[in-house]
């Protein structure tokens, strides 16, 4: 079933009002969700308009429909992607089954752990934005901000309605503390540690959406080809919505370099010291913040060797990304996976059983992707005639997961002393007069049309409309 | 004819590589795989686009609406599109070209084996009658595709004929599958083609009406023409074709769609549909006619007129010739030219629309509704019998046939 039932208190397209139990109990949920989103949702949105991208059906034709809602009454709810009866276990022991409709009683545990995993990153990078509309460069932008966070909130309730539906008791005290944890808490923090980062400015933000909304797509992408039905459909309606994260950080890292480029050929200087001058962010900064994102991010795929991992795609609960596309036997008992380990003093190559390697493979797609997407930002540079290039760090830079969590590797790929770490780390990531530097640029710009100094206007606007167009109205 | 040839012209679908953020939803909701990409760049295939539009509100960034106008024969290929690093600029277009839209040329057909785009050049509406009934599309999709089974299988044209015309009947039990006459299905060959990858969807009009083959029974018939050559007489024997051809009663086959959702059949009664078709494109006029038949016999009001002119070689291998045969003249005026029967000229469709100019143009300029469907080659000849019609009356065909087009009262598919 497609369509979205809105006359319910909770719009949703899993007939809910048949299951008098679950509904209860999420209607119970709704209110602690709402007083959740009053203290730790976008600061002071209170009453706005915002021209917000609404579900109507999960089908092309309606599942992006545009129009002013008033924040904070977008009506979340639970959608799932239309069910396709014949879909099969495609991977691991149950190959070729039936896909599950219900949780297999010896993966409950582990089906839930995942599910809690994922839902917590939800609200978690609510958190992590709230403060970001005080300081949006322009009305666009602020929509844009305010899309993601509906729609981050939104997932979060996917989640909810699954261990609402399908876990029972356990269930409900795991989606209870979902509210309760909270991004950078130290008492109660959120459960990976890329969550728990602040998003201090909008460079940040954009990273943030650019890398770790990736994360989000691959990770999703894994779950959706789950064996167990349910969650892929949550995660597959999930990802359309991902799409436009990732395109608020890509477009936006674009638009900051095409300005800095712009501002470096009109002025003729390279010196990053001379471009502050000018009031827009110097390419070694944008480096930098690129470095930290990119390593923090690639963190939260987890150790390179899980046997966790192994079980999950062993019992068909967590695939790898774009698995049915895969041409192998989707059992990878007899498969082996190269990873990084340390010998010698340098990185070198070790083979390994792949299922205890998923892990690594997930994540090495993922470089991939991101690669693409860091050249595509160069292109922005050589358009403007300029030498600068940006570069991913060596996926072994400033990690705090796996082999070289307590390892000093530099940017492009070498093992180093302590002593060169500290005398270099400043060039590496952002120090905290970079992080003041852009601080100090970021005021808040919400006339219609107009933009920050720092950024260039998108080329289009949301939904065809005018980049001047009225996207967030203020009462 | 010496009017100088004219260029083809087609609307292409194109990504805009400097603004696509490579996220997938595209390809992910492309119902009919038109999408794909390689490491750098997400790209249409122009040979199996139609147009449908699913993949542009998803879309987060706005890059998948765009479009180029340029010859056919110059369509940007896969490998050209990968390469982009930005979209290349629209070229000037000769004034006088026809210009084809994804849109207007919904793949409906297959008459050789392979996706068929329709090959129509000349205007055709990209919107459906007013009082169409409303279609659904696209419920079926590639990866869900619903299994029918095959309820009967028999040749229509004569066995000593050359051409091999099969009528199948699909049952689709108790599974929704609303169609409506004028749309098409989607047919999934099993196995492999030649490289190892699994066979693409072929589509075939329906040709029986929204109440089932049989009234009553969730049930769709096609006209299915047997491929041994392709269009220029070469050997080759059609995939999806000769499949269908082959099914045995009892059979299951993966089926996908509805399609389409502009060549349909106006749904008030008062309405004129004028009919013009060769071979197989018979088939949504047999659903479109046997609709208004259904109505007709049941004595439901009905005051539009049917009017079908309908070419085949021999009067052998024209399908449903016998059926045809039967409706009475007060519900349907009908008008069949054969190109190879001995001792008689060759007629073709056009010189049966000469020959009822006067009835033609009657209609015309009433409340009515023109398709036209068969293959690429007569279309040119139809388009002109009909000016020349219109020209005899003292119509305007141009404006007649622009305001046609306009109001989802033109419909062309060709290949």
């Amino acid at each position: 079933m497609s369509t979205i039932d809105y006359s319910e208190k909770i719009p949703n397209n899993v007939n809910l009002s048949e299951d008098r139990t679950l509904q209860r109990a999420l209607e119970h949920w709704q209110p602690n969700y709402l007083q959740w989103w009053r203290d730790m949702g976008p600061d002071g949105s209170n009453g706005f308009d915002v021209y917000l991208r609404t579900a109507i059906n999960v089908t092309p034709e309606g599942w992006a429909n545009f129009d002013h809602v008033k924040m904070p009454d977008y009506r979340w709810g639970i959608f799932l992607a239309q069910q396709d009866e014949n879909r099969k276990v495609n991977f691991g022991e149950h190959k070729g089954e039936s896909a599950w409709q219900e949780v297999p009683g010896e993966h409950r545990a582990n089906l839930r752990r995942m599910i809690v995993t994922q839902g917590d990153t939800e609200p978690a990078s609510v958190e992590q934005q709230r403060h970001l509309g005080l300081t949006a460069p322009s009305n666009y932008d602020l929509r844009n901000l305010f899309q993601i966070n509906v729609e981050e909130g939104r997932h979060l309730w996917a989640m909810v309605y699954l261990l609402h539906k399908y876990f029972g008791r356990d269930g409900r005290e795991e989606a209870e503390a979902l509210l309760q944890r909270n991004s950078g808490d130290q008492d109660n923090p959120r459960i990976l540690e890329a969550f728990n980062e602040e998003t201090p400015d909008w460079l940040a933000f954009y990273m943030f959406t650019y890398f770790t909304d990736r994360d989000g797509k691959f990770q999703l992408n894994a779950l959706s080809e789950s064996g167990f039905d349910p969650l892929s459909r949550t995660c597959r309606f999930m990802l359309t919505e991902e799409a436009h994260h990732m395109f608020v950080g890509e477009s936006g890292i674009s638009r900051v370099l095409s300005r800095t480029a712009a501002i470096m050929k009109q002025h003729g200087i390279e010196d990053p010291e001379e471009v502050r001058k000018h009031g827009v962010i110097d390419l070694p900064t944008i480096q930098r913040y690129l470095n930290f994102h990119f390593s923090v991010t690639i963190d939260l795929f987890g150790a390179d060797q899980s046997s966790n991992a192994a079980t999950f795609y062993s019992t068909g609960l967590k695939g790898r990304y774009e698995e049915t596309k895969r041409d192998d036997d989707h059992l990878l008992k007899n498969n082996q996976y190269k990873i990084l380990d340390i010998a010698n003093g340098q990185l070198v190559e070790r083979e390994v059983p792949m299922l205890n390697a998923l892990n690594e493979v997930l994540r090495d797609d993922y470089i991939r992707d991101s690669v693409a997407g860091v050249a595509r930002w160069n292109r922005v540079l050589e358009k403007a005639g300029l030498a600068f290039r940006l570069v991913t760090p060596h996926k072994a830079f400033n990690r705090h997961i796996g082999t070289f969590a307590s390892q000093k590797i530099s940017p492009d790929g070498r093992v180093i002393s302590e002593a060169e770490w500290a005398a270099n780390v400043r060039n590496w990531l952002p120090s905290e007069e970079d992080r003041a530097y852009v601080a100090s640029l970021m005021g808040r710009v919400v006339e219609p049309g107009k933009m920050a100094n720092w950024i260039a206007p998108p080329p289009v606007g949301i939904n065809r409309q005018p980049v001047d167009f009225e996207y967030v109205r203020f009462n | 004819m010496n009017a100088p040839e004219q260029i083809v012209l087609i609307r292409q679908h194109l990504i805009d590589p400097e603004v696509c953020i490579r996220c997938n939803t595209c390809e992910e909701t492309c119902p009919i795989d038109a999408i794909t990409h390689d490491s750098r760049n997400y790209v249409v295939d122009p040979a199996i686009c139609n147009g449908c539009n699913a993949c542009i509100s998803p879309c987060p960034t706005g890059s998948i609406d765009h479009w180029r106008t340029l010859p056919r024969t110059a369509a940007y290929s896969l490998e050209e599109q990968f390469s982009w690093d930005e979209l290349p600029v629209q070229q000037e277009v000769p004034e006088d070209s026809a210009v084809e839209t994804p849109a207007e040329t919904a793949v409906e057909q297959a008459l050789a084996d392979g996706m068929q785009i329709n090959a129509a050049v000349s205007p055709t509406s990209a919107i459906a009658p007013w009082s169409a009934a409303h279609p659904y599309i696209n419920l079926y999709l590639n990866k869900n595709p619903v299994t029918a089974t095959v309820a009967g299988n028999y040749r229509l044209t004569a066995a000593d004929t050359e051409s091999d015309i099969h009528h199948i009947v699909l049952d689709f039990g108790n599974q929704f599958f609303p169609i409506l006459e004028g749309q098409s299905i989607g047919i999934i060959p099993p196995g492999v083609d030649e490289n190892g990858k699994p066979h693409y969807i072929r589509m075939y009009s329906v040709a029986s009406p929204r109440s089932g083959e049989r009234e009553g029974y969730n049930n769709l018939s096609l006209t299915v023409k047997r491929v041994v050559s392709d269009h220029d007489g070469k050997a080759v024997r059609g995939v999806g074709s000769n499949y269908l051809c082959d099914l045995q009663k009892g059979e299951q086959v993966q089926v996908t769609g509805p399609f389409g959702a502009n060549y349909l059949m106006p749904n008030h009664a008062g309405s004129n549909i004028l009919m013009i078709c060769t071979g197989t494109g018979s088939a949504p006029m047999r659903a479109m006619t046997e609709h208004r038949r259904r109505m007709f016999a049941k004595g439901q009001p009905l005051d539009g007129k049917l009017m079908l002119f309908f070419g085949a070689r021999t009067p052998e291998e024209l399908p449903y010739f016998g059926p045809l045969l039967k409706l009475p003249p007060a519900f349907i005026d009908m008008h069949l030219a054969f190109s190879r029967q001995p001792d008689q000229p060759r007629a073709y469709v056009q010189d049966k629309i000469r020959e009822a100019g006067a009835a033609v143009t009657a209609l015309l300029g009433g409340d009515t509704y023109v398709y036209i469907c068969g293959l690429k080659g007569m279309e040119a000849g139809v388009m002109e019998a009909l000016r020349e019609a219109c020209s005899a009356a003292g119509m305007d065909w141009a404006a007649v046939h622009a305001k046609m087009v306009k109001e989802g009262r033109f419909h062309v598919e060709t290949y």
